[in-house]
């Protein structure tokens, strides 16, 4: 069992203490607030917060925000999956392109690409597709990177097998490439994933439409502080689950 | 023989190079051309889409003002102190967590799934607690590479060699000739791959701050262009950033190869 693993391994006392020092941290944030030590202007009781919940969900329509959000995602990730994974593939079949534009796509994860959203804003106008648009650029490295590591990766006894069945180009990778690399490509897109919820939670803040990052805005704006802070738990709470949906999916198909 | 595979090995590398300078060269005209056919075909507007002549003078209109270097001190000085503070709180809470495991038992797994969360919607509390001025980029900058650190230190630490930690201990080394000795050689990798990753996010992070709220910044001066809609200028500030960002991962990618080598 390696180290990371030990850590995440489960046991019956860890749910119910992290539980508890969760439960501790807003006690002491709510006797703070109470003995005035934190100001309520700037920092809400955890008990309003805990009620702001009902109200954010009914009438602000939360869950609507978080379906707006999630089709956004969606568009991306359909992005990811039709255009980043087919283009990895090609610069992992043809070397040359790859040793020229390998570079290149490394440079692009670190470029802040998001701050391209007034751009997009011009091209798209205040729409979801500027939002898909710009989640799907940050996405498309990881998937890319990842997806040429995978196929470049493969066995070479996977590979010499495969050759000695007379297998033909198509089904070589058919049958031994593309399944051989697909660990590799599920974490890419994995990752590809949480770079675009992230961002579209993020454009969605900036430029106040969509999702849940416009909910986050316009209460904040409103200076509702308890359904701010409820709303931003409500976020986090949605990306954790998402997270945690991709980690046990990526286990799963492979 | 091996004089002939040398040569051979040579040849494909030589090759190899200059196939991959075609492709680049090609590459870029190809790209080049296609912005330019766009920008004078009137198909978009030609001020979303300016000429490349229009963007290369943006940057240089952008270069000789003054104003962009005071805007450019500002934002690095936002990310430089955000990364530092990350990286103080970061590494002290990874050692914690990596030498612990009961705390890693119980914190690790919140951080880890904490990670990749949106921060930016933390922004509207950071500007109520420090104001629309720098404070709240710094804290945004902040929290955003505290994550990175903190997992890669605590990783970096469970994975140090525990031979290095018992010889160390045999020979009676003292705490501070264990930190000097074993343990701060042995994490310089996962502290620098952290910074790496941290000095990425806060930059996101300080940038989309400043486009949102800002008086002045990097950020700031993107959005204003975008608001005068004078695109050549607000291209040139991004190629500018997206140079800096790619420029300072590339050394950070260095410092881990010399170190790996």
């Amino acid at each position: 069992m390696t180290a990371k693993s030990a850590i995440f391994q489960k046991e019956k006392w860890v749910i119910p203490l992290q539980l508890g020092v969760t439960f501790l941290f807003f006690a002491i944030i709510e006797i703070a607030i109470e003995l005035k030590w934190l100001n309520e202007y700037v920092l809400s009781r955890p008990s309003k917060i805990f009620f702001a919940f009902h109200r954010i969900i009914v009438e602000e329509s939360i869950l609507s925000y978080t379906a707006v959000t999630f089709m956004e995602v969606l568009g991306a990730s359909l992005g990811l999956i039709f255009i980043a994974i087919p283009f990895g593939i090609l610069l992992a079949q043809k070397k040359v392109l790859w040793q020229a534009w390998g570079d290149w796509v490394s440079a692009l994860a670190a470029a802040p690409i998001v701050l391209l959203y007034p751009l997009f804003l011009v091209v798209f106008g205040r729409s979801p597709m500027t939002i898909i648009v710009i989640a799907f650029l940050t996405g498309f490295s990881p998937v890319v990177i990842k997806t040429v590591e995978g196929i470049t990766n493969v066995r070479q006894v996977l590979k010499d097998v495969g050759r000695s069945f007379n297998l033909s180009a198509y089904q070589q990778f058919k049958l031994i490439t593309l399944p051989a690399a697909l660990p590799a490509i599920f974490l890419g897109l994995r990752l590809g994933l949480i770079y675009a919820m992230i961002t579209v939670v993020a454009v969605e803040y900036l430029i106040d439409l969509g999702g849940l990052g416009n909910i986050v805005g316009e209460l904040a704006e409103r200076y509702d502080l308890p359904a701010t802070y409820a709303a931003m738990c409500f976020v986090v709470g949605v990306s954790i689950l998402f997270f945690a949906f991709l980690e046990r999916l990526e286990k799963w198909l492979t | 023989m091996a004089n002939i595979t040398n040569t051979n090995e040579l040849k494909a590398n030589k090759t190899g190079v200059l196939a991959k300078l075609i492709v680049r060269i090609v590459s870029i005209t190809v790209v080049l051309a296609l912005w330019e056919g766009i920008a004078r075909s009137g198909l978009l507007y030609k001020d979303v889409v300016p000429t490349i002549s229009a963007i290369l003078y943006g940057i240089w209109e952008v270069l000789a003002d003054p104003t962009f270097f005071r805007q450019a001190g500002v934002t690095l000085g936002e990310i430089t102190l955000s990364v530092i503070l990350g990286a103080a709180t970061g590494i002290t809470v990874g050692i914690i967590l990596g030498s612990r495991p009961f705390f890693a038992k119980i914190f690790e797994p919140l951080l880890h799934y904490l990670a990749p969360t949106p921060k930016i919607i933390f922004f509207p509390l950071l500007i109520m607690w420090f104001g629309i001025g720098e404070g709240s980029k710094i804290a945004m900058g902040t929290i955003s590479s505290f994550f990175p650190i903190v997992l890669s230190v605590a990783s970096g630490m469970r994975h140090i060699n525990p031979v290095y930690v018992r010889v160390g201990r045999s020979f009676r080394a003292t705490a501070w000739q264990q930190a000097m000795k074993i343990y701060i050689p042995a994490m310089r990798d996962p502290v620098v791959n952290g910074l790496r990753l941290a000095f990425g996010v806060s930059t996101i992070g300080v940038l989309l701050a400043e486009t949102k709220f800002a008086q002045s910044g990097l950020g700031f001066m993107v959005t204003r262009y975008y608001q005068q809609f004078n695109m050549p200028s607000m291209y040139g500030i991004v190629l500018i950033i997206f140079a800096f960002a790619i420029f300072v991962n590339w050394l950070f990618g260095k410092l881990i190869i010399e170190e790996t080598q």
